[in-house]
This record gives structure tokens, C-alpha cells and sequence, in this order.
């Protein structure tokens, strides 16, 4: 990333961040940052709430209107800041066990109401800061600390249930794809509605060594080789697709109607 | 001075509403009110209870043990509550579903609150109405004028003239029960 | 002007909290609060504020520190079983000191317990049922205008001391309907707001006070004051720092911010209490029967007074410890198996004694009930 963003957009001195080396948080966070600085959004319109986790420290670094709040509630605490200040560009970061186990109710009914909100989901495949425990994201037959021989549960596809529930943006990157991660990003926060990315991220330290996914390099090697353009992906057969996963912009509707819009209507009419 | 009103019978027969109005009526004319119910269960196809006090002092206790007057609109609101009051007491009693009150030594009124509204207005529904013009004009807890008022800001629009007939009809009810007294 | 109202306890709290300036308000219905959430919903949008019926208890406190955040007053309301789901959040809501009322229609617990009757068994739930060492503000009303005014003074005082504030009330008041005498106008009324920065954004830290007040002003999101929020120990400049002496800092301002102000936030209120030799304390719905038994008794000679604590934590300490100089015996009638009273008898060292009369059996004790209590008490320690 240029230096000039991060003097502009990282808070001096709280840097280095908790991140181990290796990891992709800072990817997606720099992904973030170009795509909020592509959009040209004044740092005091933007608000970034997270939950907790690793990638919930993102809110600390950055220097917009920030709040590292409590586990899995980020999107219930953005919610009722938009709807205070609905003007307000709302970002949400969140892990995948901070926003699809313990938030998992706030992600479906926040997709539902169609509140303008933009969540990125960092994707790391397990609970990294307290040392390699499964999440629901996590890939059947994984490793993990709490599942010593392997996972038996499925995983969530987290973009597939935030679109089921109502969200009308979805889109999936990772950290090798950055160019269209940032795209994506700047695309969801565009968008008047409830949007999702699910930023792939790797986490060597607690997922990939216990699933022997060698070095950092290695894991990016691997988010390059099991990812798929979403127009080809389209064209594959199930067979195919098999262990893999679709990259790209996988859903936009404009037809529904952003909640705090709706509720001025309310307003409207209690007022009448 | 304190009167305590009991009203007691089947959810769905309008009491608590019926309590609102009492207890509204009574502010009106310059009284101190207060409204009690029984909520949950009790409240649903079970029996039904509202409770009143009315007093000229500050009311604190706002639930009523031995009831002034107690007003039973099923036999089982009867059984249940007729043992709360005591001599002193008035039990107003719809004849439509009340057989037996035993227990109390109370003086008994009974009414056809349930048919009155029937007849006069075409529904039951408006036994709750009749029932308050008969408690009012037994007891002259509050004035006419002001229940009549409590009466008209509560019910839905379109229906004040048969809630105006329903109370006049539970006055004359109270009317013709004090000439054969 | 005022309109002569007959109204439940719980609309008196709707309109209270309009009347503060509430304008945000998200939660869950439950029995016997849901009174609060039909109410709010229909008010809120005709004075352009927004209710949010969330997806369950957690998102409404949830959303009402993140609209707290957004610079609105806001505010949930809950029974038992959803103020604890509700706790977590309350804890985030007093570290990062964002203002919120939270009121708790008290229910029979635990568990479901009886949804529908009178009881006071959250009382130490509201003291200490979030997790770790916190302070707290509670107040409980005893009647519906009280409601009205208790929710207003709840919001000021959670505006001034910039943390959460608990409506503890108790089905007795929540249901009752009473006379109120209601402002035709609500803009006369004064409204609490909290503290705003003035000065240059790049100064501003957000948990310095310089004012000497321990509480510092708040910059809503979005004006310009670009800040961090952390559920994390932090220092003044609201970044996490974990070391031993922030840690101390924190804990040590927090509690500081209020106790250095016990005399502006406890109110406690008395009933013929000036020569009594029994003080009886009790408060919410349980105070309603305490005023007439007391009647009751002083109309057999038996000189009994009231102590209400208007404000139930902090704990009225000093005014216990007062009263404890100057009666011979004190009763604590509370609807639980007994709460309150263990702080009473802290309070009181054993300087006179402290009985109980716990009622937990889904109904409110009659004044005749209590003047039994009373008269027990007067035949014991208490009348010697």
C-alpha cells in the first residue's frame, strides 16, 4: 500500500499491529482502505465497527469513527448507529466465528432488513486469537483445537446465507485477488443496501499448521488455486467446481428497499 | 372514603375495559383512581378480574381484598370470589350465568346484564357498558355525567349511541332493582 | 397545562422517556415490559425518533449503544429472563461509558418463573449482573407518575455520568393504571444532554475529563471528533492499555464518577418517619403497601415510618446508617427471599436490628399482612 494512505488513514502510533506474520488481516485492511479512499469518503463520515477477534482490531488502526465492541454483536451495534446517524457510511469488520456463530443472528436478520451496511467478513477458517478452535466456517475435516481428529461439522457458506436471508449485495475475494477485493469493497459500500464481502484470509499460525497448509506463500498459492471467477464458475459443472469456490460479484438486487429509508417513511407517516 | 370495585367474570367480556372506564370516570369528577388486573393465564378464557378503587385521599394499596362491591359475570368468578366480601358487601350478579353465591353474606343483586345488552343493543357485547350503568346507578360511585363521558372517549368511533343505550339501560336496571328492594 | 390522565405505569415510562428526549429505541417484547416496546413504537416516529424491534434482546441493547454512539438518546426496556441476555452488553455499555436506560419490569424468576406477577428478585441482578467489578445506577418507582418522572431523571443522570442507567421496576407499578397529571407540552421540560467537546478535534481525548468531573464529553460519531471505542481496559485516550496502572485508573474513575456524586444521585423518600421507632424500608410496588400498613399502625399507636429509597444502587449507605441512629428496629418488606435486606443489615453493623419480610409467593402483601410484620417486629427487638 502507498505510504500516503497509511499516513492518511492509519491512526500514528498504534502501530505494529497484533497481526502474527503471515497473516492476511493486513491485506484485507489495506483492500479496505483503497476501496474507502477510491470512494472518496471523508474520514468523518465513515464509521468501522467490529466485534472481537483478530480482525475485529482493525477498527483500532484506522482513523475513522471506530468501535471494537463486543463478540459476534458488531452488526447490532451498527445498526442502531445507522440508524442515529444514517448518513454516516457504516463499515463493519468481523471474523467468520464473530459474525456467523455467536452474531450469526445478527447477520441474517441484519441481511433481512436491508440496512445499509457493509460487512466485511475475514474469512480465516478458524478463531485465530484464542489459538485455532473451529468455527462454523470452517471446512468440514479440518483440524482444530477443539476438534483434535477433525471437524464433522459442515461449514457455512456465509455469502450463500446472508443472500438467503435478504442481503442485496454479495461478493467473495481473498487476499490473493486484491485488486478485485478492493473492487468488491468499494462496489458494497456503493451499494444502498445490505452488503457482504467475505474476504478469503489466511491464518498460518492457527489454521494452517494445524491442516498442514505450509508457509504463508503457500496458502496464497492455494486461495489462487481454488478460486474461481464468478463467470466461470457459471459455467461449471459440479464435478468441476468440486473444492472450489467462486470469487467475483455473486449477487446485486436494487429492488428492495433500504430500511432506514423505509423508516422515514414511518416517520412520515406517525407525522401525517 | 375509599370504595373498592371487584369486576369478575370470562375474558372477553370487556371488564378491564370496563374497570378503565370506572376508574376514569371517577377522575373526572375530581376523585383519586386506581386500575388493577389480573394478567396472564387467568386473563385468557379463564377468569377474568378488574380491580377499582376510587377514594377522595391518596390511594396507595392499590389492590382490593374485600371488595365494596363485586361485580360476577360467571358462576366461576363467583365461586372463586364471592368469599372475599363480607357483609357490608353488594354482589351485582348477571342472571344470565350465575346460579349460586355462597359464602360471602353479602347482600345479592341480580340482573340480566348479558340479556339487557341484547335486547337493547343487539349485542352482548355491550354487557360490560350495561354492567357499568348498573354498578353506577347501585352504588352512585361516580356521576353520570361523567361516566357517560369516560364511556364515550373510550369505545370505538361509530359505536357511542349503543354504548349510550347500554349504560342508560344498566341505570334503569339499577333503577327498577332499588324500587323492589 | 396538564392533562388529568389515567395511565399504566409502563405508558408513563413511554412518555417519560419521550419527554427526556429518548428518540432511539431498540429491543424484544416480554412480559411485562411489552407495554414500553407497543408504546414506543407508535410514539417515537411522531416526534421523528425510530423504534427497532430487534431479533432478540442482545441486538437491543446492542443497538442502543451503537445509536448512543450516534450522539441519540436511546433506550431498551426488558423483564428477568431478557436483562439477563442483556447483561454482556450492559458491561461494554459502562466501561466504554455510553449512556443508555435500560428499564426491567421485574417478573417471578428464575427462569420464565411467573411472567405476569409481582415480584423484586432482580435486585441483585441490577447490582451485579454483569460481569466484573462495575458501578451502577438504579432507580425504582412506586407509582405512575413516578414512572414519568423517574425515567426522565434515569436519562439525565445517565447523560450527566455518561453510562448506563437501570429502570428497576416491578409489575405492581409496571400494569397499575393511576392518575397522572401529564405536561400538554413536553418542550418546557428540561432535557439532560451530555457534554460535547468544543474544542479542536486533534485535542480531543475521549475519556479525559478536564473539568475535574471524572466524566468526559462525548462526541457523537459522525461529528467531526474521530474517536475509538474498546470494550478493552483503555486509557484516556480510549486505545487499549493493559498494563496494571490503567487498569487501576479505569476501574478506580469509573467507580469514582459516581460515588464522588452519591448526594446529586441517591434520593430517598420519607413517610412518618420523623418519630418513628420502626422504620420500615421499602420501595417499588412493595412501598405501596408499606404507606398503608404504616396508617394502619400508627392508628393502633404504634410509632412505624417509611424509608423509600428512590435510587436502589448505589446503596443509600449514609442515609441507612442515619436512620439506623435513630430507630430502634428496621423491617426491609421486599417481594423476593430477601435482596436488599443483606445490604441494609451491611449497612447497619448490627447497630439496631434488621428484620425481613420477604414475599415471594406471586402476590403483593397487604398493608394487613405487613402490619402483622410490624406488629411481630414490635413485640421483638424493635419495640424494647
Amino acid at each position: 500500500m502507498k505510504e500516503a494512505l497509511v499516513e492518511k488513514y492509519f491512526r500514528p502510533g498504534r502501530l505494529p499491529h497484533i497481526w502474527c506474520p503471515g497473516c492476511g488481516n493486513g491485506i484485507v485492511t489495506a483492500a479496505m482502505v483503497q476501496a474507502i479512499d477510491r470512494e472518496g469518503l471523508a474520514k468523518d463520515d465513515v464509521a468501522l465497527i467490529s466485534g472481537i477477534g483478530c480482525s475485529s482490531r482493525v477498527s483500532g488502526y484506522l482513523d475513522f469513527n471506530t468501535a471494537n465492541t463486543v463478540h459476534g454483536r458488531a452488526l447490532a451495534i451498527a445498526t442502531g448507529l445507522k440508524m442515529a446517524r444514517p448518513s454516516l457510511t457504516v463499515l463493519v469488520a468481523s471474523g467468520d466465528g464473530d459474525c456467523s456463530a455467536i452474531g450469526g443472528n445478527h447477520l441474517i436478520h441484519a441481511a433481512r432488513r436491508n440496512i445499509d451496511l457493509t460487512l466485511i467478513v475475514f474469512n480465516n477458517n478458524i478463531y485465530g486469537m484464542t489459538g485455532g478452535q473451529y468455527s462454523p466456517l470452517t471446512p468440514q475435516g479440518s483440524r482444530a483445537t477443539t476438534a483434535p481428529y477433525q471437524t464433522i461439522e459442515p461449514a457455512f457458506d456465509i455469502t450463500a446465507l446472508a443472500r438467503a436471508a435478504g442481503a442485496t449485495f454479495t461478493a467473495r475475494a481473498t487476499t490473493y485477488h486484491t485488486p478485485l477485493l478492493t473492487d468488491l469493497i468499494a462496489k458494497a459500500i456503493r451499494h444502498k443496501g445490505f452488503s457482504i464481502v467475505e474476504a478469503v484470509t489466511a491464518c498460518p499460525t492457527n489454521y494452517g499448521r494445524q491442516n498442514k497448509m505450509g508457509n504463508p506463500g503457500q496458502m496464497m498459492e492455494w486461495q489462487k488455486d481454488h478460486a474461481v471467477m464468478k463467470a466461470k464458475w457459471d459455467t461449471m459443472t459440479e464435478d468441476e467446481r468440486a473444492g472450489k469456490f467462486p470469487i467475483g460479484l455473486l449477487s446485486e438486487r436494487t429492488d428492495a428497499v433500504e430500511y432506514t429509508a423505509a423508516y422515514d417513511e414511518i416517520i412520515r407517516r406517525a407525522q401525517a | 372514603m375509599k370504595k373498592t370495585f371487584r369486576f369478575s367474570g370470562t375474558g372477553g367480556q370487556g371488564l378491564i375495559t370496563a374497570g378503565i372506564i370506572l376508574a376514569e370516570a371517577g377522575l373526572l369528577d375530581g376523585q383519586n383512581a386506581v386500575q388493577s388486573q389480573s394478567y396472564g393465564p387467568e386473563a385468557r378464557g379463564g377468569s377474568s378480574k378488574a380491580e377499582v378503587i376510587l377514594a377522595d385521599e391518596p390511594i396507595h394499596f392499590a389492590r382490593v381484598t374485600r371488595p365494596d362491591t363485586l361485580l360476577v359475570m360467571s358462576q366461576e368468578a363467583a365461586d372463586k370470589f364471592a368469599r372475599d366480601c363480607g357483609p357490608e358487601s353488594l354482589v351485582i350478579t348477571d342472571s344470565l350465568f350465575v346460579q349460586r353465591v355462597e359464602g360471602s353474606g353479602a347482600r345479592r343483586v341480580d340482573l340480566p346484564i348479558t340479556r339487557t345488552a341484547n335486547e337493547a343493543c343487539g349485542k352482548t357485547l355491550f354487557a360490560n357498558i350495561v354492567a357499568l350503568g348498573a354498578v353506577a346507578g347501585l352504588t352512585q360511585c361516580v356521576s353520570k355525567e361523567a361516566l357517560k363521558k369516560a364511556v364515550l372517549d373510550r369505545v370505538p368511533k361509530g359505536t357511542e349511541a349503543a354504548n349510550e343505550k347500554a349504560l342508560e339501560a344498566g341505570y334503569t336496571l339499577a333503577e327498577k332493582a332499588r324500587q323492589s328492594a | 397545562m396538564a392533562r388529568v390522565l389515567l395511565m399504566q405505569g409502563n405508558q408513563a415510562v413511554v412518555e417519560g422517556a419521550i419527554a427526556a428526549g429518548v428518540r432511539f429505541y431498540g429491543g424484544y417484547p416480554i412480559t411485562p415490559s411489552t407495554e414500553i416496546a407497543e408504546g414506543m413504537a407508535k410514539r417515537l416516529p411522531q416526534v421523528g425518533g425510530k423504534f427497532m424491534q430487534t431479533e432478540d434482546e442482545i441486538a437491543g441493547i446492542a443497538a442502543v449503544t451503537g445509536a448512543s454512539l450516534g450522539g441519540v438518546i436511546a433506550m431498551t426496556a426488558t423483564s428477568g429472563p431478557g436483562f439477563s441476555l442483556k447483561q454482556e452488553m450492559l458491561g461494554f455499555a459502562c466501561s466504554a461509558e455510553i449512556p443508555c436506560l435500560v428499564v426491567d419490569v421485574q417478573r417471578v424468576g428464575p427462569s420464565t418463573g411467573q411472567p405476569t406477577s409481582p415480584s423484586q428478585g432482580d435486585v441483585m441482578q441490577t447490582r451485579w449482573g454483569t460481569h466484573g467489578d462495575h458501578w451502577i445506577i438504579a432507580l425504582s418507582p412506586a407509582s405512575v407518575p413516578e414512572c414519568f418522572d423517574l425515567t426522565r431523571r434515569a436519562v439525565a443522570l445517565s447523560e450527566t455520568y455518561r453510562c448506563p442507567v437501570i429502570l428497576l421496576m416491578d409489575e405492581v407499578v409496571g400494569h397499575l393504571r393511576e392518575r397522572i397529571d401529564l405536561p400538554d407540552n413536553y418542550d418546557d421540560l428540561p432535557v439532560v444532554r451530555r457534554k460535547v467537546p468544543a474544542g479542536a478535534p486533534e485535542d480531543y481525548l475521549a475519556y479525559q475529563a478536564k473539568d475535574g468531573s471524572l466524566v468526559a464529553p462525548m462526541a457523537p460519531f459522525g461529528s467531526g471528533y474521530r474517536w475509538h471505542v474498546t470494550g478493552l481496559v483503555h486509557d484516556e485516550t480510549g486505545f487499549p492499555k493493559g498494563t496494571p496502572a490503567a487498569t487501576v485508573a479505569q476501574q478506580d474513575r469509573l467507580r469514582k464518577k459516581l460515588t464522588d456524586h452519591l448526594d446529586d444521585i441517591v434520593t430517598v423518600e420519607e413517610y412518618r418517619l420523623d418519630d418513628a421507632e420502626l422504620a420500615i424500608v421499602a420501595f417499588g410496588g412493595a412501598a405501596r403497601t408499606a404507606y398503608d400498613a404504616i396508617d394502619l399502625a400508627r392508628a393502633k399507636g404504634i410509632r412505624a415510618g417509611l424509608f423509600r429509597p428512590v435510587t436502589i444502587w448505589p446503596f443509600a449507605e449514609k442515609e441507612i446508617r442515619a436512620l439506623a441512629a435513630k430507630v430502634r428496629g428496621i423491617l426491609v418488606h421486599e417481594l423476593n427471599c430477601g435482596q436488599y435486606v443483606r445490604e441494609v443489615e451491611r449497612a447497619v453493623q448490627g447497630r439496631v436490628p434488621v428484620l425481613a419480610y420477604s414475599k415471594y409467593d406471586n402476590e403483593s402483601a397487604t398493608p394487613e399482612d405487613l402490619l402483622a410484620e410490624i406488629e411481630n417486629a414490635m413485640k421483638g427487638g424493635a419495640g424494647k
